[in-house]
């Protein structure tokens, strides 16, 4: 088993990172009972520890014992019937997807199972009913339609199921659907917690730490606490004992638009612009979301220039993704932010070096 | 198995008004709707309002007010998850509608007035083909049938629907009716807030009371019978002024690397971009030694980018920009680019 699986916390009490809130949540729910709930915060800050973590705090062990299942569904929409295939997760208590999946049929698959939890109602041994908790990943990422669909469901609903929603992005969450739950904010964890909660590992594990090593992983994690993990166990299987200066793995993919920023600031031309068109497209075939793409370039680029030539070349990146977005061919926009930046940055080194 | 105490039932539905005289701040509509219980006469309704303003609850009212018993009967309510295509707004909205109603005493004795009525709540979702589909419905109907359409944005309803409605706006609600409110409930279910708390919980919701209850449920949850204004800003999560402030200090600097490092933070602490914009906003505007060129500038990049959030453009990337914008305009340094 990987350690960022190894090493999730099971239970709100042994959650370290986010104390305070997972005290919090315990309490919301001591009444076996808690509103719906939305949780944001950025990717790899543990929103899906803490949702499972609530869970079980709510249902016991059995929320644990899940099964997978890809099952298709036909769903009754007026005249016509939908087929959908759709990976769910669930327990006897809870269900979770990824509604985004579900592509522009998401408004009916989210309503077809909060109906259907609300038919199947679970009794207890007093004759009392539960509720079922419904768990919907990814909510930014929902069609405008299906998060209107939520709203009067949220209420109808409220008595039968508890729905928890998860996003990374809450600006592309409605108003009206952010009015209706507890928003929760999950923030990432800091330097200093990574280095914690990778000195406990490696305490379990039994490693010998060299200085600083847990400290230049989690520096270059960049907050995200599954990828410092990740990393960590890259190292350890790339070279065990550690050495003094052994360097924290870097991603394969960040390494590529590392050189792909060289190969840019080097030099500026269409044949330039034309290789550099096919490094992209090669970090999209491997499912590089093309914004982490754009970002990581910003980012790196930004490395090299002056201060002067940043605000330009961030306005620019700001403006081709929001293009990006409302396009429908990523490869278009990256490449023309790249355009872009080679004609800025070649007007810059003709004024400059005349 | 977790059982729902009566006791633990969420505060919002338990203090739904139900009669249309116990909607709070919204005199107009109010008055207007009790005058037509009195005499029975409806037009066609249009809510407006931001979420959270009691127009759903409104509607259910009224609906439940004027038919009593024949409520299942004489009313059909349809909201954004119920299939409201073309096809449907043809067949089922008018199969509803084309049954006619006899007018008196109906079988349980309940006089209720000559026509049914049809709610279609969160009305912003549908398409405009099935709004245009709904004019002739509407004309063709209208002797036995009213409509009721509810939305949060007015303009998401096509102008020949709009203009056959009696129009109704439903208005944030202000602090005093608000704390009013949320007295009304502490009392019932013995909860203490003292008077600051009071007063940062109407800030924090903005006008929207469901928000305030369900603040307000989650804080006598986690922190007991007596709560503090602290207790309220932990469960709400706004973003503390010294966010923003910091933010709006590093752009003044005219150091690029420094505003950087200040967005990087922010986004890692999970802050919304965009309710950082609208706190940037109102400080921009209310600073009292900057120009009001300076406070233009900013203001229209900070528009700009509210807009491509909602395109679904990255957080980061726009605050960023922001960022940027703001220093160049704070620090007078070149506006345009320069290459
Ligand atoms: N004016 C009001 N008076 C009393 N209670 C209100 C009022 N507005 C909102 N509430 C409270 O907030 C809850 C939600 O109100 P309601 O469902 O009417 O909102 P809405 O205007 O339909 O919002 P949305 O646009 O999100 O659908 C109600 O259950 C009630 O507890
Ligand atoms: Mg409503």
């Amino acid at each position: 088993m990987l350690w960022v699986d190894k090493y999730r916390p099971r239970s709100l009490d042994k959650i370290s990172v986010h104390r305070e809130i997972a005290n919090n949540l315990k309490n919301l729910v001591s009444e076996h009972d808690c509103p719906h709930l939305l949780f944001y915060g950025p990717s790899g800050a543990g929103k899906k520890t803490l949702i499972m973590a609530l869970l079980k705090q709510i249902f016991g062990p059995g929320a644990e014992k899940v099964k997978v299942e890809n099952k298709p569904w036909k769903i009754e929409a007026g005249t016509r019937t939908i087929d959908v295939e759709l990976t769910t997760v669930s327990s006897n208590h809870h269900v979770e997807l990824n509604p985004s999946d579900a592509g522009f049929q998401d408004r009916y698959v989210v309503q077809e199972i909060i109906k259907e939890m609300a038919k199947s109602r679970p009794i207890d041994v007093n004759g009392t009913k539960g509720f079922k908790v419904l768990v919907l990943n990814e909510v930014d990422k929902l069609s405008k339609e299906a998060q209107h669909s939520l709203r009067r469901t949220m209420e109808i609903y409220s008595g039968a199921c508890r729905i928890i929603l998860c996003c990374d992005s809450v600006s592309k969450v409605l108003e009206a659907v952010r009015s209706r739950c507890l928003n929760i904010r999950i923030n990432s964890p800091s330097k200093e917690q990574i280095v914690d909660v990778l000195e406990y590992i490696a305490k379990k594990e039994g490693l010998q730490l060299p200085m600083g090593f847990t400290g230049r992983i989690a520096q270059q994690s960049n907050r995200n606490l599954r990828r410092a993990i990740l990393c960590f166990e890259a190292c350890k299987v790339q070279q065990y004992p550690f050495t003094d200066n052994q360097p924290a793995q870097t991603l394969d993919w960040e390494q590529y638009i590392s050189e792909i920023a060289s190969d840019i600031v080097n030099e500026q031309s269409p044949k330039r612009l034309y290789m550099v068109r096919g490094k992209i497209y090669e970090l999209l075939v491997n499912c590089i979301p093309p914004e982490v793409v754009l970002k990581r370039l910003l980012f790196e680029l930004m490395k090299k220039l002056d201060s002067e030539l940043k605000h330009e070349v961030c306005h620019w990146a700001a403006y081709y993704e929001h293009r990006m977005r409302l396009g429908q061919k990523a490869i278009f926009h990256l490449e023309a932010f790249i355009a872009k930046f080679m004609s800025i940055y070649k007007k810059f080194l003709i004024a400059t070096f005349g | 198995m977790a059982p729902i105490h009566s006791s633990s039932q969420q505060w919002v539905e338990k203090y739904r008004p139900k009669q249309v005289k116990d909607v709070a701040h919204q005199e107009e509509v109010v008055r207007a709707l009790t005058n037509t219980l009195e005499t029975g006469n409806l037009p066609h309704l249009l809510f407006y309002g931001p979420p959270g303003t009691g127009k759903t609850t409104t509607a259910l009212a009224i609906a439940h007010q004027l038919f009593g018993p024949e409520y299942k009967s004489r009313v059909l309510e349809l909201n954004a998850s119920d299939d409201r295509g073309i096809n449907v707004v043809r067949t089922k909205i008018k199969d509803f509608a084309a049954v006619a109603v006899g007018s008196g005493n109906t079988n349980s004795g309940y006089l209720c007035p000559p026509f049914k009525i049809i709610i279609l709540d969160e009305a912003d979702s549908m398409t405009e083909d099935a709004q245009n589909a709904l004019r002739r419905t509407m004309e063709t109907y209208s002797k036995v049938t009213r409509f009721c359409f509810i939305c949060n944005y007015v303009s998401r309803i096509i102008e020949p629907l709009a203009s056959r409605c009696a129009k109704f706006r439903f208005k944030p609600l202000v602090e005093d009716i608000m704390t009013g409110r949320i007295l009304h409930i502490c009392k019932e279910e013995g909860v203490h807030l003292d008077s600051d708390a009071l007063t940062m919980l109407s800030s924090i919701s903005e006008g929207d009371l469901r928000r305030a209850i369900t603040y307000l449920q989650s804080a006598a949850r986690l922190y007991g019978s007596s709560i503090s204004s602290n207790n309220l800003i932990s469960v709400s999560g706004i973003v503390p002024k010294e966010v923003v402030q910091s933010l709006y200090q590093a752009c003044k600097t005219g150091q690029f690397d420094l505003a950087q490092k200040e967005v990087s933070d922010i986004i890692a602490e999970g802050h919304p971009a965009s309710q950082i914009f609208s706190q940037l906003y109102d400080m921009v505007v209310q600073a009292t030694d900057i120009s009001d060129e300076t406070k233009a500038r900013i203001s229209q990049r900070l528009a700009e980018a509210d807009k491509c959030l909602i395109d679904g453009a990255d957080e980061y990337l726009q605050l960023l920009d922001v960022a940027s914008n703001a220093m160049r305009s704070l620090c007078n340094m070149t506006q345009e680019c320069c290459y």
